[in-house]
Formats: structure tokens, C-alpha cells, sequence
């Protein structure tokens, strides 16, 4: 396995969507290759870290007054 | 005669499916429930569509409105939230095409890059490295680097890897192709990747910043 082809799968090995027989080739790839090994922890890592981080916050009186808004127009509209 | 399948998704039925029932029954609290439950994800999709917090509450308001007088036409053949969340995508578009008076505003916008689409950097990262920053700091860095992503990548990457919608649901979310969706999917998760690499990367930490401020990657094609 190249570098290029371990590159296109990357997707399918993070989400685990990965049949077992190629599963082997991918180890062997990463055991003699240090950057794909880097480039896989690292995406996953980030995946992780974007998950797990709230950036956009809804403040709680933004998130209780929209919230009001809401189900008062909703019950008007009945 | 025994070959009459149930309907599909009866075995293992989605709560929401009984609160949109209630809903449509004329229960409004059973949609208070549904708004609880997906405020902060259509909220955070807004943002990074509309890229404004005006604009993202008015979405956020705006979106759950119309799912609500438009609830005769939810088909239950999709999940509710996905079906809210495109309402939610076309709600950012459109308050996107208003700030720039008109232009068109499309999922498609700036994805015909090859930027980013090849790993440049393999600096390994610490363990845990963002301990290495503070809450605000780190919400810094991510708002930055998610920022700099053309538009039709950071929503994929949103909806799929924050969110966790499939594949298939990305792509019906925003009229995407499969493929499309896996494309778009691996370039934003490796431009995202390199730019953390700016900070997360085990270098000196001058180093990390002068690359940071030069622009780094996309420099030396």
C-alpha cells in the first residue's frame, strides 16, 4: 500500500468502515510509515476535539427567550 | 399472504417519532420537547453557516417556526432533526444572501480547491495538547481554524463529524451527493488537521506561531 492509497481510504479507516482483509495491508503500511501513522492519530484527534468543544455556546437567557418566542407564536398559530 | 414486511423502522422506533405524532395531535409542549432537544444543534449549524450570532439566533427562531407550521408536510420518511436541520440550512442561506444584498449563496461556494487536500505537516502532536491553552483560548483556536474552511466543507464536517449524521443524511440534508459528501468530508478533516497542527504540533512553540502568521500551508504547491 502506498501513501497515496492509505490517503484515500483515511475516511473509511477512521469510521471504521474498513473490510478485514484490507485491514491487514493498512497495518503493515503504518507499521514502516511514521507521517501516515501521524496523519491518521492527528485527523482523529481533531475529529475528537471538535466534537468534544462547544464553540458556539447559546447563552442561557438568548436560549430562554428565543425559546419563549418560539412557543408563543406556535401556540398562536393553533 | 405472510409476506406483508412491517414498515420499515417500526421495530426500533425514534422517540421522536411519537412527539412529532403528539405535536401533529395539537400538543404544543411535546414541541417544546423537540426545541429543547435540538436548540444547540441548529443553533451551532447556523452559526457556521451565517457566521454571525444575530443571524444565528433568527435562524434558530426562524427554523423552528416554519418545521412547526410545516409539520403536515414532514413525511417521516427521514428522520425529524434532519428534516430540521435542512429547513435550518436553507433559513442560514437565505439570511446569508441578504447580508450580501442578493449574491447568490450556494453549498458549492469555494470547494473547487485543491488546498489542504494532500497532508504537508507530520509533526506528531502532544499527548492531550489542548491542555496546553484554556477554555477560551482553545475555543480561539478552533473558532479560527474551522472559520478559515470554505463554506461547503465546514458544514459537511458539522453535520457529519460534530453532529454525527451519516453520510447518506449529510448528503440528503443538503442536497449533496454520497460522493460529493465523502469528498468534502476528507479535505475538511485534513485542512482542519494541518491547521491544528499549527498549534498542537510538538515544535517550538516560535516556530508554530511564525508558521501560524505566515499563512502556513498552501504556500509551496
Amino acid at each position: 500500500m502506498t501513501c497515496t492509497e492509505f490517503l484515500q481510504i483515511l475516511d473509511d479507516v477512521i469510521d471504521q468502515s474498513i473490510a478485514a482483509e484490507t485491514r491487514a495491508e493498512i497495518e503493515a503500511h503504518l507499521k514502516k510509515c511514521g507521517h501516515c501513522e501521524v496523519v491518521l492519530n492527528t485527523t482523529r484527534k481533531t475529529i475528537e476535539i471538535f466534537r468534544c468543544h462547544e464553540i458556539y455556546e447559546v447563552p442561557a437567557e438568548v436560549s430562554q427567550r428565543l425559546h419563549t418566542k418560539i412557543m408563543d407564536r406556535c401556540k398562536k398559530a393553533r | 399472504m405472510s409476506t406483508i414486511q412491517p414498515i420499515a423502522g417500526t421495530d426500533e422506533q425514534h422517540p421522536d417519532v411519537a412527539l412529532v405524532a403528539r405535536v401533529r395531535g395539537g400538543d404544543v409542549a411535546a414541541y417544546d420537547t423537540l426545541v429543547h432537544k435540538y436548540e444547540r444543534q441548529i443553533f451551532r449549524i447556523a452559526q457556521h453557516i451565517t457566521q454571525n450570532r444575530e443571524d444565528a439566533e433568527d435562524v434558530m427562531q426562524d427554523a423552528f417556526l416554519k418545521a412547526y407550521e410545516k409539520l403536515d408536510q414532514f413525511q417521516g420518511n427521514s428522520k425529524f432533526y434532519t428534516w430540521l436541520v435542512r429547513i435550518a440550512v436553507n433559513e442560514s442561506l437565505m439570511r446569508l444572501r441578504k447580508r450580501r444584498t442578493g449574491k447568490l449563496v450556494s453549498m458549492d461556494e469555494d470547494v473547487q480547491t485543491d488546498e489542504g487536500s494532500v497532508p504537508r505537516d507530520f509533526a506528531d502532536w502532544a499527548p492531550n495538547p489542548e491542555q496546553n491553552y484554556t477554555q477560551s483560548e482553545l475555543a480561539e483556536i478552533l473558532k479560527k481554524t474551522i472559520q478559515g474552511l470554505p463554506q461547503g466543507f465546514r458544514v459537511v464536517f458539522v453535520l457529519r463529524d460534530v453532529d454525527g449524521l451519516s453520510t447518506e443524511e449529510t448528503a440528503e440534508t443538503l442536497g449533496l451527493s454520497v460522493p460529493a459528501v465523502k469528498s468534502r468530508l476528507l479535505r475538511a478533516r485534513l485542512q482542519l488537521r494541518e491547521r491544528l497542527t499549527r498549534y498542537f504540533g510538538r515544535r517550538a512553540p516560535a516556530i508554530a506561531q511564525a508558521n501560524a502568521a505566515s499563512g502556513g500551508d498552501g504556500a509551496e504547491a
